[in-house]
């Protein structure tokens, strides 16, 4: 066990209980992120990623049990409050779900234009946040005009624009091809190999999520490389969990996850 | 399922009910929400501005054409009755407190209802369910603060100003056809429809559309944000906003009625 974990998580689900019409959809998560870790949520589809990565951002109420992110019982804030503290969360939606009616910079600049910036800041850190995505020269852009792969993009760069130490990627190569899915996950190395983030990743494909325990990202080569061989104790914390059904089936880093011999786990593996 | 189809017809009505009271209740809460957001910072003066032009503007030419021809058809309908009794001079007064009090509000309010709550709620809807709104909210920003408010607030604004214009080019419709069917005195006209118009009158064709406006535009806020269900639950909303929204309009239109003559007479 690496130091870090043993203390504060950043964020902790705590016998999480949601449902809906249709029956119980999260039963009794528990779940702890620690600081600058990456925890990476594998589970088919319906498992309750989406929801899970909601609940830390207050976007969803538990019906039972406690969500606490940065000390702070989420669950229990007024919408009020919760506004302001997800100033301190950035969220990568399944879907992009950039503002279709709004340009790219018009989306990158959402958060600081409504904190009431100055437009030379904004300006400047905008083309900072596309220049990281690498989508500067679609800044004019309507998000209709983009490919998927660029949404996807661009939906990074709105949630990394106010530099927020907790970053919450709901399936962000899903529906990508293998090659544009790889930027992505580069994208996602760096962003927390160099600014440090802790991170919720849900994702269908484990592939991403080795590549984000097994690589990282140099900031002096400015390349992605290989973690040091002689152990992932040197590399960037990862951890797996598998959600099945609604609740949390298996927890561990990568090693446990590639040795384990359960058939729903191994079931992601290939 | 199976203990579904055992449910009493009883405890499946009171389940409606229920289903009902809480959407009047989730709805009363956006309205006072939409409303109390007035009170405090931030203010999203642009979106108003933008959706009064979208509201206001927008509406100009359908509202003008229907108020000439109500005004018009009116002249004819209440003419060939006159005409009997040989007092054709009067249709300026009937045009004139018919369209201010009544038809002038509510035909702009059903209008605008069909052009504006059905718009509202396939926007907000559409945001809805590609989780625009869900975005909104994580970055901060209060989605009826920045969606509803300027949106109610817009329509509040301009629906009174459309429903002026609707009665002014309604008297002038009626005007044009007594003029030119009835061969009436343009004087004899004009003067008769605003002698004809009392100060209660002005009130009671001011409140209505003020009260219209809130109704559809929260209405359409309202269907627009509960949408579930991808884009079929988009159009859903969409007519359901416009029903709605309608039919509480001619609703309170009686209501409003019978308080206002209550308190002018
Ligand atoms: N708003 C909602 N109303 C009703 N049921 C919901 C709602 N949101 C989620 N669910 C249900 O909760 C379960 C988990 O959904 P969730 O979106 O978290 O799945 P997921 O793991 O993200 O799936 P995917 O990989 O397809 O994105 C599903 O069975 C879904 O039907
Ligand atoms: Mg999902």
């Amino acid at each position: 066990m690496s130091p870090n974990a043993a203390s504060e998580p950043v964020i902790a689900f705590e016998g999480v209980r949601i449902s809906f019409d249709e029956g119980e959809a999260l039963r009794g998560i528990n779940l702890r992120v620690a600081p600058q870790e990456t925890k990476i949520l594998v589970g088919e589809t319906g498992s309750g990623k989406t929801l899970l990565l909601k609940l830390a951002a207050g976007l969803l109420r538990p019906d039972a049990g406690r969500v606490v992110v940065l000390g702070q019982e989420i669950s229990a804030m007024r919408e009020k409050d919760l506004l302001d503290f997800r100033r301190q969360i950035g969220f990568v939606f399944q879907e992009g779900a950039l503002f279709d009616s709004l340009s790219v910079e018009e989306n990158v600049a959402y958060r600081l234009r409504e904190e009431g910036a100055d437009e030379a800041e904004i300006e400047e850190r905008v083309r900072e946040a596309l220049r990281f995505v690498e989508l500067e020269h679609a800044i004019d852009k309507l998000p209709g005009e983009l490919s998927g792969g660029m949404r996807r993009r661009v939906s990074i760069a709105r949630a990394l624009i106010s530099a927020p130490p907790i970053v919450l990627y709901d399936s962000p190569t899903a529906g990508l091809d293998p090659v544009t899915a790889q930027t992505i996950i580069t994208l996602i190395l760096r962003l927390r190999d160099t600014h440090g983030v802790t991170a919720l990743l849900a994702t269908h494909r484990l592939q991403d999520a080795f590549a984000m325990a097994h690589y990282r990202f140099d900031p002096e080569s400015g390349r992605v490389a290989p973690v040091a061989p002689n152990g992932a104790s040197a590399g960037p914390m990862t951890s797996f969990a598998v959600l099945c059904d609604g609740a949390v089936y298996f927890e561990g880093d990568h090693r446990a996850i590639a040795e384990c011999q359960d058939s729903y786990v191994q079931k992601f593996l290939v | 399922m199976h203990e579904a189809a055992e449910v009493s017809p009883l405890s499946a009505i009171a389940e409606v009910v229920k289903r009902r009271i809480f959407a009047v209740q989730d709805y009363a809460l956006l309205c006072f929400r939409a409303m109390a957001n007035i009170a405090t910072p931030p203010r999203y003066l642009a979106e108003t501005l933008d959706q009064m032009d979208v509201i206001g503007v927008g509406s100009l030419p359908i509202v003008m054409l229907t108020g000439f021809f109500i005004g018009a058809v009116m002249v004819l309908q209440t003419a060939s009755q006159f005409e009997r009794f040989g007092q054709t001079a009067l249709t300026g007064d009937v045009v004139a407190i018919a369209l201010v009090r009544e038809l002038g509000p509510s035909i702009s309010a059903l209008l605008v209802a069909g052009r504006n709550s059905s718009g509202i709620a396939s926007e907000l809807g559409s945001m809805v369910v590609t989780e625009q709104v869900d975005a909104m909210r994580a970055m901060g920003t209060d989605p009826i603060r920045k969606l509803v408010t300027p949106r109610v607030v817009a329509t509040i604004l301009m629906l009174p100003l459309l429903t002026a214009v609707a009665d002014f080019v309604g008297l002038v419709g009626g005007f044009l056809v007594s003029n030119l069917e009835l061969r009436l005195n343009p004087v004899q006209y004009w003067t008769r429809a605003i002698d004809a118009l009392e100060f209660g009158d002005l009130i009671q064709g001011l409140t209505k559309p003020l009260i219209f406006g809130f109704i559809l535009s929260t209405v359409g806020c309202y269907q627009g944000l509960k949408v579930r269900g991808g884009t079929q639950g988009v159009g859903r909303a969409t007519t359901q906003a416009v029903v709605v929204a309608s039919v509480l309009i001619l609703v309170v239109n009686f209501f409003l009625t019978r308080f206002l003559l209550w308190i002018f007479r």
